[in-house]
């Protein structure tokens, strides 16, 4: 069992924070991390800027575009992070598409996570078919969660085949819509988060998207284990508060 | 070797459906129904009818005399750029409008480079009284005012790309972001034969009238189905797939497939992929694109806004990695002169995409009874300005 997988048994609701890295500055990617977690915070997605995030909205993608201007590349990114595990104890996932992973190679890439200490990787544009056909072994020999998206569009039956596939988390994408779209819950979603609750899934669930404050993160986290804040978090570093990341958690937390 | 797509959705190692988990249901919807839909007689009929008497089809296939006599070879030019709105482009739009509607979608998007795929998109919603969105970068919106006046006359609405490098690839970014948004409702009007399966293929099958006519076209001209050459210009490809499809498999047709060069492969300024690209993904498929070595999408270059796409259609990666079609690689300067050159020659004004076309002929020799194809995809006139600042005219 991973840190990831062990977190998931702990009987609390789980916060996670997404943080472009290589934003604000190019080098701010540990001591964000290393923040984040002195702060309360239990996991953390780590985001691996991409030219054409199609998943995310404007926070994001001009918060990943900054990156890249910044200079963050992947093996800058695995260099940043080579000596975290020293400091670091709380599960880290890397989130990002599957392009520059693959341009890396899949299983170079799986190999450098396994020897940073990273536990899991969620990659939007990787379909659950072709991780199962082609990438799940590799996966498995490096020790890696994959996370998979639901959404409330998702049937039943494919929650299911998802659920069967995954041994960490499940990723409920709390609407239709890109990340940092919303505001606030209405019916629509409570609805929804219950609907997945009852259906006794193997693999906890944890929502995202919309998440921005302490309101929304009881209302998510009410029926789901955990919530996710991304775009929220970024528009806080993004006035460079960076010293003020422990308020915004005890902000969500309270 | 089989140039089709297999059921999975890839043309040998190319295609395949990279999307977010937020697509799904979508393009699922999409692929289980496509191919049953447009087998029903009605489609057919209703697709057949708009094509003739809305697009004008069959789009003649013309013996050029004295641009053959100048090369000394036989060229004949597949005349896309007399179909409404003056493009290819429309004999996709007209397919999907009817998908879309038998789908029970009420809301369609589409993206755009120079604004040709948008004003196919925007008339097919007018004649249909379905809300149109066209998504473009804001950098073509600027540099093509015409089409984007065109769009707004015919009742769409065009929202500016503002993320990225503002021109194409992000416009598709955001219709992409758009059908996130709206999953129930919303059809996607992919302008080109790229995106996630079945996309590639449907939008070829909608173009493949093309090749069908070519077919019989010829058979009256040469007294022969077959050409020795099938010719077209590569952006996404859907031109390219609809000239080739009945082709594919005959083995004395040989295809070339030409894209831009810009100001010369290795200039830093191209939109060659089958030279600069390798394998990746790019807006839902895996195919040959441009990026840097660490898998960031870059941003290509041509004079004409309808090649500069940083990919290409896994049709053509296959194509392409199987070696069953010549790839040529044409620059602004040799594009523009052959755009010229048919001006004087033919009394035709082609588009500036169709030029990278006709350029091959300074490049490569033909024999005398060589039948050589050229899909002529559209027409000058939205490249006026281009030509006027070019040639100084
Ligand atoms: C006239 C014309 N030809 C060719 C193209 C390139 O597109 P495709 O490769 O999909 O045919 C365009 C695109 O805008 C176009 O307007």
């Amino acid at each position: 069992m991973n840190r990831l997988q062990q977190k998931l048994q702990e009987d609390k609701k789980l916060l996670s924070i997404y943080f472009t890295a290589g934003y604000p500055s190019l080098n701010d990617t540990v001591s964000i991390i290393e923040d984040l977690e002195k702060s309360g915070v239990d996991l953390i997605e780590i985001g691996l800027p991409f030219s054409d995030p199609l998943a995310d909205g404007p926070t994001i993608q001009a918060s990943s575009t900054q990156a890249l201007k910044n200079g963050m590349t992947t093996e800058i990114l695995f260099n940043q992070l080579k000596d975290i595990r020293k400091t670091v104890n709380i599960p880290l996932i890397i989130m990002g598409y599957f392009n520059p992973m693959l341009q890396y190679g899949v299983e170079a890439f799986c190999k450098q996570c396994q020897e940073i200490g990273i536990d899991g990787l969620i990659i939007p544009d990787l379909p659950v078919d072709v991780y199962h056909d082609e990438y799940k072994a590799i996966f498995d020999k490096y020790g890696l969660v994959n996370v998979f998206l639901i959404t409330p569009q998702t049937s039943e039956e494919r929650i299911r085949y998802i659920d069967s596939i995954s041994n960490g988390f499940i990723y409920m994408v709390s609407s239709a819509s890109v990340t940092g779209s919303q505001s606030g819950f209405g019916n629509e979603q409570t609805a929804y988060f219950k609907r997945i609750a009852d259906m006794n899934l193997k693999n906890p669930q944890i929502v995202g998207f919309g998440i921005n404050n302490n309101e929304t993160f009881t209302q998510a986290t009410t029926y789901a284990k955990g919530a996710i804040i991304g775009s929220a978090f970024i528009k806080h570093v993004s006035s460079e508060k960076l010293d003020t990341i422990g308020d915004f958690v005890n902000g969500i937390l309270q | 070797m089989n140039y089709n797509v297999n059921e999975k959705g890839y043309y040998g190692e190319f295609g395949g459906a990279f999307i977010p988990e937020m697509l799904y249901p979508n393009v699922e919807e999409l692929r289980q129904n496509y191919l049953k839909v447009m087998a029903e007689p009605s489609f057919q009929e209703e697709f057949n009818q708009l094509l003739k008497d809305y697009v004008g089809r069959p789009s003649p296939l013309y013996f050029a005399k004295r641009l053959s006599e100048k090369y000394n070879t036989k060229i004949y030019l597949k005349r896309e750029d007399l179909n409404h709105t003056g493009a290819h482009k429309i004999n996709n739009t007209i397919g999907q409008i009817l998908m879309a509607k038998r789908l029970g979608k009420t809301r369609i998007i589409a993206e755009t480079g120079a604004g040709q795929h948008g004003v196919a998109t925007a008339t097919v919603c007018a004649l249909m009284g379905l809300e149109c969105i066209v998504y473009m970068g804001e950098i073509d919106i600027a540099r093509q005012a015409p089409n984007v006046a065109r769009m707004k006359m015919l009742g769409a609405s065009v929202v500016p790309a503002k993320s990225g490098s503002r021109t194409l690839k992000d416009a598709t970014n955001e219709a992409i972001r758009d059908w996130i948004n709206n999953p129930v409702n919303t059809h996607y009007i992919i302008g080109s034969a790229i995106g996630p399966h079945p996309y590639p293929d449907m939008v070829t099958r909608f173009q493949a009238v093309i090749s069908e006519e070519i077919k019989w076209q010829l058979k009256e001209h040469e007294g022969r189905e077959n050409p020795d050459y099938v010719v077209a210009c590569i952006g996404g490809g859907s031109n390219a797939a609809g000239t080739y499809y009945h082709f594919l498999h005959e083995k004395d047709v040989n295809i070339i497939a030409v894209e831009a060069a810009g100001h010369g492969v290795d200039s830093g300024e191209s939109a060659a992929t089958s030279v600069l690209g390798n394998e990746g993904v790019i807006h839902g498929c895996k195919t040959l694109l441009m990026q840097t070595k660490d898998g960031q999408i870059t941003e290509p270059y041509s004079i004409s806004a309808g090649l500069d796409y940083p990919g290409v259609g896994p049709m053509h990666a296959h194509l392409c990695k199987t070696g069953r079609a010549e790839f040529m690689a044409i620059t602004d300067d040799d594009a523009m002169n052959a755009g010229l050159e048919l001006c004087k020659l033919e009394g035709i004004i082609p588009a500036i995409e169709s030029s990278h076309a006709l350029a091959i002929f300074e490049q490569k020799s033909f024999k005398p009874d060589d039948v050589v194809v050229v899909s002529l995809s559209g027409r000058g006139d939205k490249d006026l300005q281009n030509y006027i600042d070019y040639f100084k005219i």
